[in-house]
């Protein structure tokens, strides 16, 4: 198979054209201005569509417009960016629709910086837009990762019926690394519920997310979390790296991950027992996996470029029944491996 | 000869309609509300109907049906 | 005899939670109409908003998305994109159109996107009870201006046709209105006119209705003409603000 050296940004991109993304829409936002120019000059050729919008508000609602035609659609930002998209999201969610959305994340709140980041976890597990709703949110750790989860992103959100986000970060989106294109299997999902025209074959189609009558939209958003009950008891997914007999157990998603196994192969190498745990699907959250990868631990260390967010999900997890403690950088400061090293000794010495 | 007719139950009784037609025989009657409880539009002389469709064009709810 | 007058068969035979007198209902019968006369019910995407006419995917026969208030243009933007071989049209109200959706709407005309637009301007918000819209009247009394609209803090009315016609990718500009059977017809040759030019892929077609809301003017639905007529039109002079086609003839 062809090996080729490519950027996070633009393998994300080509991967999507690849999985029968037909429609772009996008809006310029540092770090992931590569991916809107990749689609830029390739999707046309692709014979698909790019379109850059007014505003990330206007690129999501697009993506409504594109994705209820039946037509895989998809959008790319940067979270302030994501931030503006949150309404659509909701919408999209709300009318059952499939999509893909990108987010590379920045620093923030506010403004923030233009440094990779990954404060957005709160945002992008439990509160993309106002309702009662989920997305499937990914979290690649490198670029190869990142062409493979955004091909059974886009499948999944078919099957399912909902939107799925990869969680990507500066560091990824910027990376170049060596990667390899799968061959994509024809994945053609029917979509009787599109509205691309009734041809008098069939009643109207409607895509819609208002229910007037409570009754009706609760049983809506309850139907919406069966479906949520199967996805997580089918797709959750997490790396386990060296757990069986591990004292320590690391737990860290994304960029962060990586910086996190340099620094427990360290520890390894010192002879501490430590272990990793790579959440890859941040929702699902896998909770199995986080049971299973720390049952020899006495101590879990979360480590995140953010106040700690992800955390939480791993005290949950674990229901209290060790300790959790957390490492973090924010602001677009990357984590060093000596850093988690040094909290692993610190963690390992208090015994 | 023509006819217009109206839906009795369709009919929101705004009265729209009496104010286009050109014969003036389009009225609201006060006697009978429908099941949504309006007084509805009626035609008080139908042999002076032109089959215009008039008021039909003014009716917000398709309630009129005019035949020529 | 013979049947000269009834429902379009676009328009389901429903009956519509519209107030009574509400002219929306004139509208939406004159988009039906057209849609059954050029025969593409079964290739039409209609995109409703939020307002009033937030249930239209009720009263329409063809298929229909309901998009978030103001994103009507960029709903319907991905779906002609995405089928562009499908009729899309959107349904909006001033609020959703020249206030919350302003962007939306002025990106859509100037990409030229080759959709309709259905513009009810009744100067108010309707549904939400009678509030401030950006085409509310100087003076106009609503629930948010009690003591009538103050150009002075409040700023004035947008007229939504004059300023997208200066576009260069709007193919159709016109501002027509249902207070009169004359008037009736005008506006339904103008949307039959915004569906050809889509049908001709021209680019942007709007069609601007001016419509009453008897409910939150405090008028009978008669009245309420007589409002239209005298106020509105006076304000929002109806007329064509661009027309592609008739410059083509002229040249």
């Amino acid at each position: 198979m062809e090996r080729n050296l490519m950027k996070g940004n633009e393998a994300l991109a080509e991967a999507a054209i690849r999985a029968g993304c037909k429609c772009f829409f996008g809006y310029p936002i540092t770090p992931q201005t590569e991916l809107s120019a990749y689609m830029a000059k390739r999707m046309e050729k692709a014979g698909g569509v790019f379109l850059q919008a007014e505003s990330e508000i206007a690129a999501i609602n697009m993506v409504l417009g594109a994705a209820a035609t039946g037509v895989r659609a998809m959008t790319s930002s940067s979270s302030p960016g994501i931030s503006l998209k949150s309404e659509g999201i909701s919408y999209i969610a709300g009318s059952d629709l499939p999509c893909v959305i990108i987010n590379v994340q920045r620093g923030g709140p506010g403004l923030g910086g233009i440094q990779p980041s990954q404060a957005d976890y709160w945002q992008a597990t439990k509160a993309l837009g106002h309702g009662d709703f989920h997305l499937l949110v990914y979290a690649p750790a490198s670029v190869q990762e990142m062409i493979n989860m955004l091909t059974k992103a886009f499948d999944l959100a078919d099957e399912y019926r909902m939107p799925a986000m990869i969680l990507a970060d500066g560091l990824l989106g910027q990376m170049m690394e060596p990667v390899t294109f799968p061959e994509i299997k024809a994945n053609v999902v029917e979509k009787p519920w599109a509205t691309n025209g009734h041809q008098f074959k069939r009643k109207h189609n409607i895509v819609n997310s208002l229910y007037l009558q409570p009754d009706g939209l609760q049983k809506t958003v309850q139907d919406r979390f069966v479906r949520y009950e199967d996805i997580k008891k089918k797709h959750s997914e997490a790396e386990l790296y060296k757990t069986e007999d591990a004292d320590i157990v690391v737990v860290a998603y994304g960029a962060t991950a990586r910086v996190a196994k340099s620094a427990v192969n360290k520890a390894r190498e010192a002879g501490i027992k430590a272990g990793l745990i790579r959440p890859m699907t941040l929702w699902p959250f896998p909770e199995k996996q986080i049971v299973e990868g720390t049952k020899a631990a006495s101590d879990v260390l979360v480590v995140e470029m953010s106040m700690g967010q992800m955390v939480d999900d791993v005290k949950l997890s674990l229901e209290c029944s060790k300790p959790v403690h957390f490492f973090g950088r924010t602001g677009g400061v990357i984590p060093k491996p000596t850093e988690i090293f040094d909290e692993i000794i610190k963690i390992g010495g208090a015994k | 000869m023509a006819k217009m007719e109206v839906n009795f139950e369709k009919c929101k009784g705004c009265g729209l309609c009496t104010t286009s037609c050109p014969k003036n025989i389009v009225v609201m009657q006060k006697e009978k509300r429908n099941k949504k409880g309006y007084f509805t539009a009626e035609c008080i002389d139908m042999s002076a109907c032109i089959g215009c469709a008039m008021c039909a064009m003014m009716c917000p709810d398709c309630a009129i049906t005019v035949e020529k | 005899m013979a049947v000269v007058f009834e429902k379009p068969k676009a328009l389901a035979d429903v009956s519509t939670h519209y107030c009574p007198g509400c002219t929306h209902g004139i509208i939406h019968r004159l988009v039906a109409e057209v849609i059954d006369e050029m025969g593409i019910e079964g290739d039409t995407i209609g995109v409703c908003p939020v307002g009033c006419s937030v249930m239209a995917y009720n009263y329409f026969n063809c298929d229909m998305i309901e998009a978030p208030h103001g994103r009507a243009p960029a709903v319907a933007t991905g779906a002609k994109r995405a089928m562009p071989d499908k009729y899309v049209f959107t349904y909006q109200g001033d609020g959703d159109l020249a206030a919350i959706g302003t962007a939306e709407t002025v990106h859509s005309a100037t990409r030229g996107e080759n959709i309709v637009i259905i513009f009810v301007n009744n100067t108010t918000y309707g549904m939400t009870g009678g509030q401030m819209a950006p085409t509310t009247l100087p003076g106009q009394v609503t629930q948010t201006t009690p003591y009538g609209r103050n150009t002075e803090t409040q700023g004035y009315p947008i007229r939504v046709c004059e300023m997208l016609a200066t576009l260069d990718g709007v193919a159709l500009a016109q501002r027509v209105a249902v207070d009169s059977v004359p008037h009736i017809r005008e506006a339904k040759k103008a949307i039959r006119k915004a569906f050809e030019n889509q049908k001709n892929k021209r680019g942007f077609s709007i069609v601007e209705v001016l419509s009453t809301c008897p409910t939150n003017w405090g008028l009978t639905p008669i009245e309420s003409l007589t409002r239209l007529r005298e106020d509105c039109i006076p304000y929002y002079p109806l007329g064509v603000y661009k027309d592609i086609t008739a410059e083509e003839v002229v040249k």
